[in-house]
């Protein structure tokens, strides 16, 4: 187990491995398929961002809504494949991680190798549990989108597993997929 | 002619219902999953797969113990109505009291809003409508059953139109191949639902309705069927395992001379649904 203080250093990134068990802890964004194809339009349209993602980490994740008295409803990760067409923008324009859960394309592979990125699971379908290593959430983007807006999210020992590490060693392609 | 008595249920009391349904659905994780999940943990002899199961299984007691949904995918609220021809819905439109219970409900609840109202142009999305599904049955009273259903694994469904000599060994594979396609993004343990029979869409439909059934009584097909999906060793959250499935169930209809229609719809882990009867 590796407890990890955000930003994610090139150092830090090299030395995790694919299946290492990683606690996090630091400032990451939610964004899903909506917030995804915003994004990489604005890129493309060279408007600029809502927000700076360099060095930084994406959720793939919406939450409920949040319950009175709580700081965030229930919040697991959604299917990383969805934004597999939109991953290699934003690593370009130095998004340095990505939490999800399942399998990534060839493409989104490569793009991490390039640009020494790297892949966490986390636990699937396991959202009220996750709930809880979340202490602060705010809007960052797009606050129209609902469910699907940017948030930032302040996470203490969230739990991860290098899914893809910075060197292209996919866990998925080890377990035969 | 002797007239049959007619019972009245007012449309105020179903749109209550169908709100409560969806707390009980989303929150408390049906007693049959949350058994197969802990047999399964008990199967798994590798240390991430019982982390992971036992993660799964404390994430069902925290939700039910802070009112959390299981999953932050609160699904596409499936419902399905069994309505007694002897019953009268008064004091409204019965599809408006469902919708507009699984509004309240859902909204009541901080559960998510992930329904848009149009596929194409997409837009803001907002709690409501459901899908429904309506039968007419024999007597005076109405059963609803609310099936919230993610679409992680929603998306992965399949169906093929097999000819009716097809070896029920093809029938199989095809079956134990869905599951594959659906593998780590489906969120594994899974749920099968199999339609068998009907026409294509029928299948289908027989397909989901197969997931309500309880998972920890099964016939001799659904169990060797059972074993084989294991076979994948795909494991919990994909990182390989000896339970790949939690259980297998099968519906089947009557079909036509000229074909054989097999539907797969496949269930998270988070296998959720409830049921009331007025």
């Amino acid at each position: 187990m590796k407890n990890i203080t955000l930003p994610l250093t090139e150092k830090l990134i090299e030395n995790l491995h694919v299946g290492d068990e990683v606690l996090l802890t630091g400032k990451i964004y939610t964004a899903r398929d909506q917030a995804h194809a915003r994004l990489q339009k604005a890129i493309k349209s060279g408007k600029g961002l809502p927000l700076d993602l360099k060095g930084q980490i994406i959720y793939y994740c919406g939450p409920t809504n949040t319950p009175k008295g709580k700081v965030i409803g229930s919040c697991g990760p959604t299917t990383s494949s969805r934004m597999d067409a939109f991953t290699e923008d934003l690593l370009k324009i130095g998004l340095i991680g990505m939490i999800g859960k399942g399998i990534r394309s060839q493409q989104v592979l490569k793009a991490i190798k390039r640009y020494k990125a790297i892949y966490f699971l986390t636990y699937a379908g396991c959202g009220a549990l996750l709930s809880k290593y979340v202490k602060t959430k705010k809007i960052a983007a797009y606050p129209d989108l609902g469910p699907e807006a940017i948030y930032r999210l302040e996470v203490i020992d969230f739990p991860l597993i290098v899914g893809i590490d910075s060197k292209g060693n996919d866990i998925f392609k080890q377990k035969g997929f | 002619m002797k007239e049959t008595n007619m019972r009245y249920i007012k449309a105020e009391q179903i749109k209550k219902i169908v709100a409560g349904l969806c707390y009980e659905a989303n929150v408390i994780l049906r007693p049959d999953i949350l058994g197969q999940l802990k047999l399964a943990f008990k199967k798994e002899h590798s240390s991430r797969a019982k982390k992971i199961l036992k993660a799964i299984i404390d994430n069902a007691k925290t939700a039910l113990h802070e009112k959390l949904a299981i999953c932050q995918d609160t699904g596409m609220p499936v419902v399905f109505v069994q309505l007694g021809q002897d019953v009268h819905v008064s004091g409204g439109n019965l599809t408006k009291a469902i919708n507009d219970g699984v509004g309240i409900g859902y909204k009541r609840n901080y559960l998510r809003n992930s329904i848009i109202k149009d596929p194409i142009t997409r837009g803001k999305p907002g709690f409501s409508p459901a899908v429904i599904h309506y039968e007419i049955v024999p007597g005076q009273k109405i059963k609803i059953t609310l099936l919230p259903k993610g679409f992680g694994c929603e998306n992965k469904a399949q169906v093929k139109m097999f000819k009716p000599t097809t070896n029920i060994k093809v029938i199989k594979e095809f079956v134990v191949d869905a599951v594959k396609q659906a593998g780590p993004d489906a969120c594994p343990p899974f749920v099968v639902g199999i339609g068998i029979g009907g026409t294509q869409d029928y299948a289908c439909l027989l397909a989901k309705k197969a997931l309500l059934r309880k998972i920890d009584k099964q016939s001799m097909f659904e169990k060797e069927l059972l074993k084989e999906i294991n076979k994948l060793g795909i494991g919990p959250m994909g990182l390989g395992g000896k339970v790949t499935c939690l259980g297998v169930n099968i519906e089947t209809y009557p079909t036509h001379i000229a074909g054989l229609p097999v539907a797969v719809n496949i269930s998270c882990h988070a296998m959720r649904s409830a049921s009331a009867v007025l």
